[in-house]
């Protein structure tokens, strides 16, 4: 079996016995900083918008139900089940379809509807970044195949950077069989280095912060 | 002062540019130390080494050790040569501890000639006079390997006319290479006119280093293009007046 | 060296429009980089890479762990592990699974690995359709060829190329605009997704306590590939395990900055297992083949090993002045630039191309912004000493060696040194005192006429430094 041979051939090379532990690896490096919560908000705010995504920060749930209406306009939209949109009232805004738990039931929808919204886990303050673990609240198409995404969550989420991340989350496994981290809208430069945005996934990215 | 230096000058300056030893030996008498040259001096072996002979590299390098084991100080007016001595011997003799050791013990007196006069001399300005505009080339392995950026910078701030220009794209390498200039010829000719094209947009005339190796790729590629940028050594530039 | 090495060299360099196409990508992903590493923006940087080469040292010196523990990770969540000697076993793995499942649509992310088993032919030439979904990648794809570059595959393609590419093969309107290009990818290629029956991916990293894998990327067809089908495969070389999850902080970090001169890519995906109970979509089938294909070949010796820390970035290529010249497709092998040179000979033996580890000037700069610390450079020297003793037993380059072995006796005899330099510069004077242009035919040769095809030589000194020296 070839499982069997490539690891004598590992370990002969190593000079390593069969279930020889190993040594302790490096100490985790894990250095988060302190940062006040408005200076998230604006680092998020910044490296998001410089990445030609929009960043929208508004004090309640019902403001942020308004947000995403007038963003909506009248383009169609997909939800999530994330508990935190149906608290903020999203799911009854009209033209938007929620509630959605069937696999081809989504796929269909996530391919002909303009927006996805979602939610997310967390946010990461110096780059831009949103997090997102999938489960039965969180599909993970909904943030990806319709051309616009827009993510709604509050301001308690903001860490400040990936360091943080992995310090809350150790094993991110443990939980999702999927966790993405998203910063800025799908990009390319593979022609001529020219950037193009929105190549597979959404060309539009909204992160509105509520809190 | 009046210490006793020991210059290794290379092959490359004894048999091509002797006139870089000569201005070095200028410079360290000017500030008052006594240069001497052992004559059993030949080569570090880097020709050698960066060839992939290691045997025939370890014999040079056991001669250079045998020559210069007893000098206080060792000077060198070669970036690459200096890191052959300092960085790359005691991989040469990694199984051979004796040589290691005696490595050990000369590497430390082994001295770049900027990085000797800025940290041994702690001298700037040696009351040099050079009217020109001059860009400095730094040589790969004095940047990357012995970490010389700023001490020739900080000699040639001194020089009196002399203006100084950045390279861009900065630390790129001339091309030289040692064999690899003539295994791969035209790639190293083409490394080598984009140097000059650096050199031509810097506006300078002058073009100075710490490597005759450097200088005699980007001279050899100037004067091919028949331009009349001229090339020189820190040395020279430092001991004119 | 070969033949076809040295014509790919001269074919680069005489192509105006290439040179200033590499030239100019390599030099803004360069700058990119530089400028998220700044002190002023990334004050850790030195010790990230520090913390990332011991790491990996410590992931290598232990694979067989890692390996083992990974594997147990991945089947606790549901995956399977399939182990792979080289690219015919990983075909062969893929074709059955394929065949069990009925499937016959494969979308394919971008993934060195599978390119360099080229996994692709192998699966069309058993009547499956496998399509690349990174665009530089199906832009090549459609045109037959391979990657020019780690991290930009299509660097070498101007839009005029890629409008013929479209027209031809797809039998578009011709169009040379980048944004349409971009969109009639993006609409040709979301079918394939949605069609898809398998999913194939790479692997930046397999994380041995989650059991993940992770891939990083900027346009979305990974998570796509990853989501869409129902089945994912990740193929990674086995070099690719990292002990835990929370080493990622250090590593994601210096990847996407190095690649691209990104703080992040735009999507960094931790995959691990198939959809758990309840979670609406994602993948029902999730495996991961763990490919040696040469690999374990570089481990026994510490200093080579390194080699096996590459994390893929590509800064090597970018920084490099010989890369930035003979481009990609230069390289025997899909693997250019720095790491191409010390990753080739080691994969496919020193005969495959015995000029390889000679075409670098040793500058080190390969080194300098490498994430993880390899040093390039001097595994390079120590294959150019495995291929001279290569040669040295097949009878080969006996004249380079006998010239070396000469330089070393005259080196240790000072006095014969001083005469074979005299003797050499006698013979070479040109008299006025000029930088000398061209020699008499007789002296024309070998290394004289290589350095003189391109430059001019300096004029041998009326004296040596030695004989000056003792005039004084």
């Amino acid at each position: 079996m070839s499982r069997e041979d490539v690891l004598h051939r590992v370990r002969t090379a190593l000079g390593r016995d069969a279930g020889q532990p190993a040594p302790a690896p490096p100490p985790v490096r894990l250095r988060i900083p302190e940062v006040s919560p408005e200076a998230r908000i604006a680092s998020m705010t910044a490296r998001l918008e410089a990445l030609a995504g929009r960043v929208c920060r508004v004090s309640t749930p019902a403001a942020a139900r308004a947000a995403v209406a007038e963003i909506l306009g009248d383009r169609t939209a997909i939800i999530s089940n994330a508990p935190y949109l149906k608290e903020c009232g999203l799911s009854t805004l009209p033209g938007v379809r929620s509630g959605i738990y069937d696999r081809d039931q989504l796929r269909a929808l996530c391919s002909t509807l303009d927006v996805g919204i979602t939610s997310a886990d967390y946010a990461l303050a110096d780059t831009g970044t949103l997090v997102l673990l999938s489960s039965p609240q969180e599909a993970r198409l909904i943030s990806l195949l319709p051309p616009a995404h827009i993510a709604v969550l509050p301001c308690s989420r903001l860490l400040t950077g990936l360091d943080e991340l992995f310090s809350s989350r150790p094993d991110p496994a443990a939980v999702s069989s999927s966790m993405v981290l998203i910063t800025g809208p799908s990009r390319t430069a593979d022609i001529e280095q020219i950037l193009v945005r929105g190549v597979h996934g959404p060309g539009q990215i909204t992160v509105i912060l509520v809190g | 002062m009046g210490q006793s230096v020991s210059m290794f000058v290379t092959c490359m300056v004894d048999q091509i540019f002797p006139q870089i030893g000569m201005s070095m030996a200028r410079v360290l008498e000017g500030l008052g130390f006594h240069p001497d040259f052992p004559e059993a001096q030949t080569c570090c072996g880097q020709p050698a080494f960066n060839s992939g002979y290691q045997d025939e590299a370890r014999a040079v390098a056991v001669h250079f050790l045998d020559v210069f084991e007893s000098s206080e100080a060792v000077v060198v007016p070669s970036g690459s040569c200096t890191a052959m001595i300092t960085h790359h011997f005691a991989e040469l003799f990694h199984d051979d501890p004796a040589n290691r050791a005696r490595v050990a013990a000369l590497a430390p007196r082994v001295w770049e000639f900027s990085k000797f006069l800025t940290e041994v001399a702690r001298v700037e300005d040696v009351g040099a006079r050079l009217e020109t505009v001059a860009a400095f080339h730094d040589g790969c392995h004095a940047l990357r390997e012995l970490a010389i950026h700023d001490a020739p910078r900080r000699l040639l701030a001194r020089v009196q006319g002399l203006q100084l220009r950045e390279l861009e794209p900065a630390g790129e390498c001339c091309g030289f290479g040692g064999t690899f200039s003539v295994k791969f010829d035209e790639l190293s000719g083409a490394m080598a006119r984009g140097k000059v094209d650096a050199i031509l947009r810097s506006g300078a005339d002058t073009v100075i280093s710490l490597d005759p190796s450097c200088l005699m790729q980007i001279q050899g590629a100037l004067s091919r293009a028949g331009l009349k940028v001229r090339t020189l050594h820190l040395a020279e530039v430092l001991a004119s007046r | 060296m070969s033949r076809a090495f040295q014509q790919q060299i001269h074919n680069t360099l005489a192509d105006a429009r290439l040179q200033e196409a590499i030239y100019t990508a390599t030099g803004r992903l360069k700058d990119s980089r530089r400028a998220v590493i700044a002190d002023s923006v990334l004050p850790d940087y030195q010790e990230l890479r520090t913390q990332a080469n011991l790491l990996k040292q410590h992931a290598i010196d232990n694979l067989d762990y890692y390996l083992e523990q990974f594997q147990g990770s991945v089947e606790a969540h549901g995956g399977r592990v399939t182990w792979c000697k080289d690219g015919t076993e990983v075909a062969d793995f893929v074709l059955s699974l394929a065949k069990q499942r009925g499937a016959r649509l494969i979308v394919k992310s971008k993934s060195m690995t599978t390119e360099e088993i080229d996994l692709n032919e192998r699966l069309e030439h058993h009547g499956l359709e496998s399509v690349e979904t990174d665009l530089g990648e199906y832009i090549l794809q459609l045109a037959h060829e391979r990657p020019y570059h780690i991290v930009a595959p299509a660097l070498h393609k101007t839009r005029y190329d890629v409008a013929n590419i479209l027209t031809e093969r797809l039998h578009a309107p011709h169009d040379t605009i980048i944004e349409n290009q971009t969109a009639l990818a993006r609409s040709v290629l979301r079918q394939k997704f949605l069609a898809a029956d398998i999913g194939i991916t790479g692997a930046n990293f397999l994380v041995a306590d989650s059991g993940a894998i992770v891939l990083v990327e900027n346009e979305g067809n990974a998570r796509l590939t990853t989501s869409a089908p129902k089945i994912h495969i990740a193929v990674a070389g086995i070099e690719k395990v990292i002990p835990r999850a929370q080493d990622l902080a250090v590593f994601l970090k210096l990847l996407a900055r190095s690649a691209t001169g990104q703080l992040l890519s735009v999507y960094t995906s931790f995959l691990s297992g198939p959809r758990r109970p309840g979670e609406i979509d994602g993948p029902d089938e999730f495996h991961v083949v763990l490919l040696d294909n040469g690999r374990t070949r570089l481990l026994p010796n510490r200093e080579r090993r390194q080699s096996l820390y590459c994390i893929r970035c590509g800064a090597c290529l970018n920084t490099c002045p010989v890369y930035r010249k003979i481009g990609g497709h230069s390289f025997p092998w899909v693997y250019s630039g720095p790491i191409g040179a010390i990753i080739t000979p080691q994969f496919m033996g020193p005969a495959h191309e015995p000029g390889l580890p000679f075409a670098s000037s040793l500058c080190g700069a390969c080194a300098e912004v490498c994430p993880v610390k390899i040093d390039i450079p001097k595994i390079l020297l120590d294959l150019r000493s495995e291929v001279h003793k290569t040669e040295a037993q097949a009878g080969k380059n006996r004249l380079e060696k006998f010239v070396f072995r000469a330089f070393a006796w005259l080196m240790r005899h000072p006095r014969a040194y001083e005469i074979a330099g005299r003797l050499a510069a006698l013979s070479s004077s040109s008299g006025d005192g000029g930088w000398i242009r061209r020699v008499p035919a007789l002296l024309n040769v070998g290394p004289l006429r290589a350095w003189l095809s391109q430059r001019d030589l300096p004029p041998p000194p009326a004296r040596s430094f030695r004989q000056l020296w003792r005039r004084r």
